[in-house]
């Protein structure tokens, strides 16, 4: 049987999944934690604690600021040292609270036993306010608030969850890792999802490069009411939402739409997971793993690491030096940000950090476009992306407006096809920028 | 730590492999078949031109580049390249040289730098110059030697005019069709490269296996060759089913001229052609139109280049016509 995939558009880069067969090991919690207050999209968050406060793993030190925003909790134990900017993965400074570590304390109600907790009896409601006051956000890298997916507005109706087990950058395995090694958390953590969201069915979607992952979550799926798993064709970008949900239904998310226009609720699994630990085990988001890989990185590992804790020390677990590091990239290869120092916290959102060598980390120089169409064939969302980076080069917004230069969701197969090496989104994202002011500004 | 800087760029990290060179590179393998072909026929006076033509049009991008442009030099990139090849087989193989610099310049100046260089050209450089050198010297442009297995001097060779000259020329005088056909070779000399023509319009197959080598290499899709020769094909079948008494076959408009060599190489120029798949099935149906009409009805016996030129010029038309619908507008 033909595998599915999303309609139009997509490519193959190399897979490069260099730490796949490296287990998730714990990483010892640093001396220092910097953890931002704004790691989620939406309203930063309101910090709870001032210097000199003691804090143990799992307090609370910020919380919500808006009906957008997160919980955040202390990852160590320790003294809040102060409240200060600090360079996060964007490059620019941002509010973080600095904890020293003392120890190892957690909070009293977490409970850090193995052993899986598979029943419960809470009710949508509940279920809902826990993964809120758990602080979990998209773990995919999209870091939106979970608990407002989950909340199925008046007016739509949801006919499925969606489960995002697609891994579609190349290089990154935690989300692979966690399938092979938390499998039956998973499984529960979609149960959960599934009761707060009511809805009786959902669909695990599996890119068919993890065989041994669909294997033992199918074996193991088999043990849970109304979960299916989905074997997908490989194709970047499957993991982008509106691409996963019509692989996996068939349907297409209008323009500017939500899933829940289609009828659709989509998880990441390791956002599954936290929900799981959230919720069976009272466990706030504290840590997460990251993959921690590249050609400049001598052991490619999966590690489970503290929220606030400096690249460089994962980069040091994984025996890699900064002499041959070209470019540091938070997150994959194709939507990763280029950090412009290893002391950039983890954050909510870090799946993975990549090190590229130096003779990797340079573009390639550019030359004339040749109207090959390759671009346009393979851009996801089926714009031409030759036209929309010419018009943000002559800052042309209106016409890049009408052609729709704003579906972009910056996905980069079409820098990365382009033979002429033509930077092609590097300008789209500027027409993005100028045209998402210009929209602001109408209202 | 480290005191070197690390590389901050935007994303995407990573880059395909696929270069503009490589692209321009794989086009020229492919028309190698032909190439081969053409010198065992023509011999010494194939590779007389193709050669010639070649080196006069990067010379011409390199001047004009360097001289009047001012910019860097792209003779690297294996556009030029490709311009030459084509034009000379767009040319009879006792071309002579004096005129073939001009076809060059005519190509490179006129058909590619005057719009800037490689990408802004709305024409195909190769055909501009074959065109130009058919206004300016018709009979040189067609009258050809007869193809003739291994001949080696360039002396010998027998010119005539080509199949399709011929056919149009005796169907004007009223000749019948069965008359016709002992005035030129079989079909099975027009596929494998018996007939007389341009260098490479001698042989369909070599030009085929040509193609199917881009196709492989993903360098262009069936969408231009197939829709062009089928347009054709499906034309020139409806004017035979009318009256086979005064229209060739579709069989021989398929093997005759430059058809193959025009649906093939010249209309499936990336740069000249349209951008989407859609875009690219209404091009090949225009070219195959035009050349029908051109072929049938015009003053020339061949219309390929001329359609695909045409054709060339409402390029930006098409693509405003074929825009793909963009993912979530369905
Ligand atoms: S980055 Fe934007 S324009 Fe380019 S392929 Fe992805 S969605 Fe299309
Ligand atoms: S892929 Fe690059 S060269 Fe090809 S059409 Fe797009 S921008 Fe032009």
């Amino acid at each position: 049987m033909e595998l599915k995939t999303f309609k139009k558009g997509g490519i193959h880069p190399e897979e490069n999944k260099l730490s796949v067969s490296a287990p998730i090991e714990s990483l010892a919690p640093p001396a220092i934690v910097s953890i931002p207050i704004s790691q989620h999209i939406g309203a930063p968050s309101k910090p709870l604690v001032k210097k000199g406060d003691e804090v143990k793993v799992g307090t609370p030190i910020a919380e919500m600021s808006s009906f957008i925003s997160a919980f955040i909790h202390s990852s160590v134990s320790g003294t809040v040292s102060k409240i200060d900017d600090v360079v996060d993965s964007s490059g620019l400074r941002k509010q973080a609270i600095i904890i020293k570590t003392d120890g190892d304390t957690w909070e009293k109600s977490i409970d850090r036993s193995p052993e899986l907790k598979k029943n419960f009896t809470l009710d949508a409601s509940e279920i809902i306010e826990k993964v809120k006051k758990a602080g979990i956000v998209g773990l995919g890298g999209a870091t939106f608030p979970s608990y407002v997916k989950l909340m199925v507005p008046k007016g739509k109706k949801a006919f499925a969850v969606v489960i995002n087990g697609v891994e579609c950058e190349p290089y990154l395995t935690s989300d692979h890792r966690i399938m092979l090694e938390k499998t039956d958390e998973i499984l529960v953590g979609v149960s959960l999802i599934m009761k707060a969201t009511n809805l009786k069915k959902a669909i695990i979607g599996i890119e068919n490069n993890k065989p041994d992952a669909i294997s033992i979550m199918r074996t193991k799926a088999k043990n849970f009411e109304g979960i299916e798993i989905l074997p997908l064709k490989v194709m970047y970008p499957q993991g982008a939402e509106k691409q996963l949900i019509q692989a996996v239904t068939g349907k297409e998310v209008p323009a500017g739409g939500l899933p829940i226009d289609v009828g659709a609720v989509i998880f990441n699994v390791g956002t599954a997971f936290a929900i799981y630990e959230a919720v069976q085990k009272k466990k706030p988001l504290v840590e997460r793993v990251v993959t921690v890989t590249g050609k400049a990185i001598p052991k490619p590992s999966n590690l489970l690491c503290r929220i606030g804790t400096p690249v460089a020390n994962l980069l040091e677990q994984a025996g890699g030096s900064l002499e041959n590091a070209g470019k540091i990239i938070n997150g994959g290869p194709m939507m990763g940000k280029a950090l412009v120092t290893p002391d950039v916290p983890i954050t909510k959102g870090t799946s993975g950090i990549l090190v590229m060598p130096k003779e990797l980390a340079t573009r390639k120089k550019e030359s004339p476009c040749i109207r090959c169409a390759k671009c346009v064939t393979v851009c996801p969302m089926v714009l031409e992306p030759y036209l929309l980076s010419r018009l943000g080069r002559k800052y042309l917004w209106e016409r890049f407006e009408v052609e729709k230069g704003m579906n972009c969701f910056e996905c980069g197969s079409c820098s990365f096809t382009c033979p002429a090496n033509i930077p092609l989104l590097d300008y789209i994202r500027v027409g993005k920028t100028e045209v998402g002011r210009i929209i602001r500004s109408r209202k | 730590m480290s005191k070197e800087l690390l590389t901050i760029s935007l994303s995407p990290h990573i880059k395909g492999e696929e270069t503009t060179p490589q692209i321009m590179y794989g086009v020229a393998i492919a028309l190698l078949p032909a190439l081969i072909v053409s010198i065992i026929f023509f011999g010494l006076g194939a590779i007389k031109v193709t050669l010639f033509a070649v080196a006069f049009c990067l010379l011409f991008e390199f001047l004009i580049q360097k001289f009047i442009m001012k910019v860097e030099s792209s003779i690297g990139d294996g556009s030029a390249l490709i311009t030459g090849l084509l034009l000379a087989f767009n040319l009879p193989s006792n071309f002579p040289i004096w005129m073939l610099l001009i076809g060059a310049l005519a190509a490179m100046a006129i058909g590619k730098l005057s719009f800037g260089g490689l990408g802004n050209n709305p024409f195909n450089p190769a055909l501009v110059g074959r065109v130009f050198l058919l206004i300016c010297f018709p009979v040189q442009m067609t009258s050809w030697p007869l193809p003739k297995l291994f001949s080696f001097s360039s002396l010998d060779s027998v010119t005539g005019a080509t199949a399709l000259g011929v056919a149009k020329e005796a169907i004007k005088q009223g000749q019948s069709i069965a008359h016709i056909k002992t005035l030129i070779p079989g079909n099975l000399d027009l596929f494998l490269g018996q007939a007389g023509g341009s260098l490479g319009e001698v042989s369909a197959l070599a030009l085929i296996l040509g193609g199917l080598y881009m196709l492989y290499k993903k360098i262009i899709t069936w969408h231009i060759p197939v829709s062009f020769i089928g347009t054709v094909i499906i034309f020139t079948g409806i004017l035979w089913a009318i009256n086979c008494e005064q229209y060739m076959s579709p069989l021989f408009h398929l093997l005759t001229g430059g058809l193959m060599l025009g649906a093939i190489f010249m209309a499936t120029d990336m740069v000249t052609s349209p951008m989407t798949k859609k875009g690219q099935l209404i091009f090949g149906v225009g070219c195959g139109l035009l050349t029908v009409i051109i072929r049938i009805f015009g003053a020339y016996p061949e219309g390929v280049s001329f359609a695909i030129l045409l054709m060339n010029a409402v390029v930006p038309l098409i693509n405003i016509l074929s825009k793909p619908k963009p993912f979530g507008t369905n």
